[in-house]
């Protein structure tokens, strides 16, 4: 580090090139309640493979997975589940919401949805969609990557003001 | 204003295939327990699809063990069990539709309630009544006397309110944001 504080040129290359490793491999946790999870194991499968931009290991526990797929409908029941597993992640995370239902609730504007997962956890990237098409899925994970390079993501901005 | 229209049916017109079982089964009814049928509508006359019958609300149990032995009636299989918020007095009318495989035959048996009375369990004579009436105290607060284990089956535990009520507003959120506590008893 300099004098002034400002990061040297071998650490700034260094952090891109951790940012580039870690884009490039995005563990998700599929977290698929109804009918997009359907959509999300259509991306994921040979048609519209996911795992071309290296989203392939699927690792059903938070502890193993850094990319959060919330697909579906998250009822008021399911809400604290999903901030449970989404506290057990471990930086740096990504959240993806998945649809119309986790974005924002979708067509579900009624006593027991969850009006938008944005009100229980910090989502980066929005998938519009009532299920997405998986053009458009692949879209927002290009878009995520995009995120995670430039170190945009909630995560990576939290850990930048702590380190 | 009673604004219910004719109800069409799946596989063909029912009056024609069971409007002289259905009639006789009235009958039979009427006599067997008089003054604790209260009312009968059948289809043509009433624009409904399946016969409703009230039933007195103390009687209920006697009348579907009735209805789900009897030859001639063998509505041996439970559909569903439902309420509906009237607004009138009385406030509830919990709905059971029935289905009989060997005349193929539907039914449905109606009791009217008051705001906070219990009705009599159908756990002794079905089974699977006990989640069916699990969800109609959780969605309309009805109470099922001798029911083994009332309680919220939908909603979260700590939910206040029943939601499928008229007075319960659409958009009434109650945001949890720690876990249901699991009780130990339930665990085994």
């Amino acid at each position: 580090m300099a004098k002034d504080g400002s990061v040297g040129y071998l650490t700034t290359r260094l952090n891109d090139f951790i940012n580039w490793g870690r884009k490039n491999a995005l563990w998700p946790l599929p977290f698929g309640t109804s009918c997009c999870g359907i959509e999300m194991m259509a991306t994921l499968c040979s048609d519209y493979d996911m795992s071309r931009f290296g989203a392939e290991v699927v690792r059903f526990s938070p502890r193993q997975s850094d990319l959060l797929i919330v697909a579906g409908i998250i009822n008021l029941k399911m809400a604290p589940v999903l901030k449970v597993v989404y506290d057990q992640m471990s930086d740096p995370k990504f959240v993806m919401s998945f649809g119309a239902c986790a974005s924002s609730g979708g067509i579900f504007n009624v006593y027991s949805v969850l009006q938008g997962i944005d009100t229980m956890i910090p989502v980066d990237v929005y998938v519009p969609g009532c299920p997405p098409a998986p053009e458009g899925v692949l879209h927002a994970l290009l878009r995520l990557q995009d995120m995670v390079a430039r170190g945009e993501t909630h995560s990576q901005r939290k850990m930048a003001i702590v380190s | 204003m009673d604004i219910r229209q004719p109800v069409s049916t799946n596989y063909g017109n029912w009056i024609e295939k069971f409007g002289e079982l259905w009639k006789r089964q009235a009958e039979s009814l009427k006599e067997a327990f008089g003054a604790e049928i209260e009312q009968i509508l059948m289809p043509p006359n009433y624009p409904t699809d399946v016969p409703i019958i009230y039933v007195n609300k103390s009687s209920l149990p006697k009348v579907m063990a009735y209805l789900k032995d009897q030859s001639g009636f063998e509505y041996a299989f439970l559909s569903d069990i439902t309420a509906t918020d009237e607004e009138v007095e009385p406030r509830f009318e919990v709905v059971y539709n029935l289905f009989s495989h060997r005349h193929l035959s539907r039914i449905r048996i109606k009791t009217r309630v008051k705001e906070n009375e219990q009705v009599p369990t159908l756990v002794s004579v079905w089974k699977g009544a006990n989640w069916a009436e699990r969800e109609v105290y959780d969605m309309f607060g009805i109470r099922f006397e001798g029911h083994p284990d009332l309680r919220r089956i939908l909603m979260d535990g700590r939910w206040v309110g029943y939601p499928l009520r008229k007075d319960y507003p659409l958009r009434g959120y109650q945001v949890f944001s720690e876990p249901e506590p699991i009780d130990p008893k339930l665990l085994e």
